[in-house]
């Protein structure tokens, strides 16, 4: 017994080690970045010579931040906006009826969660550009309409579950339409679950670079693909100005995550595949 | 495909139930925007140019700055992969209990998932670079005098892999553990197991189904890196990956019909490995351990 447990605890000590590590290295990640963006000159030493937010400027206008800025804000509210318009709605089919076809329709929600985006980003750009909506803001807002809108499926049906039927057989029995039942009960009971949605679908969106990267055009540019082309043009511009428009990206998807962590849960981030308990 | 549609608005004979027709915009964008590209990308990936229908096919698997992407994108992703499911494994085990630690580890590697990968190559680039912090560390400490060269080559993509691949896996088999019922472990203690018993008899056959999914969305992603590979990588030898081959062919020789024939052989690629990691399950684990809460 008394060995077993030495090895125990050692085992545990190693894991929790590992862990240290890693968050260590990780803050440590951060932090190079941002001291790096307030250096004057920063070479080989432990802390820069000197200290100035001018980077921050000279970021802001390089790079034209504030257009950047008004961009990802557009991109980010029309993708939440229009993937709850479609995705609550297919939602609430999906959670209260049964129809033929619809685990295949199931199945095709799931796939844009599971293949990655640039396997599917190729074809899918291929053929905006056809059409000639690549390269505009509306491809961009297309293009992260399409792992965004199942997203919403996927966390508003167990919220629609949980609802009781009767509710809204009680408002259909006082005579309501479809449209009207929608807006005055479920929408109400479903702020929480929408609120959940939005904020999630939101913090995905500012950091989906593969989509927007593949159809973005010069002016259609989000933030994070702003910050991909200029870390990798790095070589002419002064990496502490790169550095100052990280910490410009860092500062919005922080404050959103924050924002989003109080009225969600952090593993509901990545855990989209909900497995239901199947009969062996 | 088009039956899915058709479902959708068809519905019963019987009075038209006009609930279906809410899942018809969400339905029919999913058939415009993603079914569709995929069905022309593989019929245009027949269609080359020149030559006749299967010349992408022999242009890529005869070219030789394109069929060793496989194997170069595969000798990435493979070891990241299993460095990620295997350490998230033993370390959301260890954290499986509710407490106020949990939630802060939670909380914390929440972040460099949702920073993404273009932030975390520009900080390693910062951080891991010969003249950053972890090579001034280890040069202060003696432990390795040499120089340090963890940018701009393999492994600081496989590092980076690790940075973004590790937080995902480790959250995803944690909302797996946590999902199952943690009586069925106290009921094995009462009988005399210990945490490794436990985690054997208990935990392992109920976590199988979410463990091979876990393994399967990390591989993936871990196979279609590209802006880390390109960014921290040397994105023209030892980290050129499948995906830089397709975006190059696309947006760079601006030949779709190349480039989607890429992408069709990346997604086979992938499926052929995510059909085996879920036939392994299935060969190793039958029987009833499907259902976390019994």
């Amino acid at each position: 017994m008394r060995k077993g447990d030495w090895l125990e605890r050692a085992w545990r000590g190693l894991l929790y080690g590992l862990m240290t590590l890693f968050v260590v290295n990780i803050g440590l990640m951060i932090a190079a970045v941002a001291t790096n963006s307030f250096a004057r000159r920063w070479l080989g030493t432990w802390l820069p010579e000197g200290w100035t937010v001018n980077w921050y400027a000279s970021a802001w206008k390089e790079f034209q931040l504030g257009d950047i800025l008004i961009v990802t804000v557009e991109v980010v509210f029309a993708v939440v906006f229009l993937a709850l318009l479609i995705g609550v709605p297919a939602a609430y089919t999906l959670a209260r009826r049964d129809f033929v076809g619809k685990k295949l329709l199931m199945l095709v929600f799931l796939l844009p969660l599971m293949v990655p985006p640039i396997t599917y980003g190729i074809p899918m750009a291929t053929v905006l550009y056809q059409v000639h909506l690549a390269g505009t803001i509306w491809g961009v807002i297309l293009a992260n309409l399409i792992p965004a809108a199942p997203f919403v499926i996927l966390v508003m049906t167990p919220f629609i579950e949980q609802i009781d039927p009767n509710l809204e057989s009680a408002a259909r029995v006082f005579g309501a339409s479809t449209g009207r039942m929608f807006l005055h009960v479920l929408v109400p009971l479903l702020a929480p679950g929408i609120l959940a949605a939005s904020l999630l679908v939101l913090v995905r969106t500012i950091a989906m670079f593969e989509l927007t990267f593949l159809t973005a055009g010069a002016d259609s540019q989000t933030l994070v693909v702003a910050l991909y082309y200029a870390v990798f043009a790095a070589g002419v511009r002064a990496p502490q100005s790169v550095d100052a428009m990280a910490m410009v990206y860092m500062t919005v998807t922080l404050i959103w995550l924050l924002i989003a962590l109080r009225f969600v849960n952090p593993t509901q981030l990545v855990s989209r595949v909900k497995e239901h308990p199947q009969p062996a | 495909m088009t039956s899915v549609a058709a479902g959708g608005s068809l519905a019963p004979r019987a009075p038209f139930d006009r609930t279906l027709l809410l899942v018809v915009p969400a339905a029919l964008f999913m058939l415009l925007l993603f079914i569709y590209p995929f069905i022309y990308g593989l019929i245009l990936s027949f269609e080359p140019p020149k030559g006749d229908w299967l010349d992408n096919y022999r242009k890529f698997f005869t070219t030789d700055n394109l069929w060793p992407t496989i194997w170069t994108t595969l000798k990435l992703a493979l070891p990241a992969t299993i460095v990620n499911v295997g350490l998230a494994l033993p370390i959301a085990f260890m954290m499986r209990a509710k407490s106020r630690y949990q939630r802060w580890v939670t909380t914390i590697l929440v972040v460099p998932i949702t920073l993404g990968t273009v932030l975390i190559a520009e900080g390693m680039l910062t951080y891991f670079g010969p003249k950053g912090w972890l090579s001034q560390l280890l040069q202060f400490t003696h432990l390795y005098d040499g120089p340090i060269r963890l940018t701009h080559n393999y492994w600081g993509v496989l590092i980076s892999l690790i940075i973004s691949g590790f937080p995902f896996a480790f959250l995803l088999i944690l909302s797996y553990i946590t999902g199952i019922d943690p009586v069925l472990a106290r009921a094995a203690a009462t009988l005399g197991a210990g945490p490794r018993e436990q985690f054997r008899h208990i935990y392992l056959p109920l976590l199988a189904p979410g463990l091979a999914m876990c393994f399967c969305l990390s591989f993936v992603q871990a196979y279609s890196v590209f802006p880390s590979a390109v960014l921290l990588g040397a994105p023209a030898g030892p980290t050129r990956v499948i995906s830089i081959a397709a975006y190059e062919a696309a947006f760079e020789q601006y030949d779709y019909s190349l480039a989607s024939a890429i992408a069709m052989i990346m997604g086979f690629v992938q499926l052929v490995i995510v059909a085996a990691v879920l036939g392994l399950r299935s060969a190793l684990y039958r029987g009833p351990v499907a259902g976390g809460k019994g």
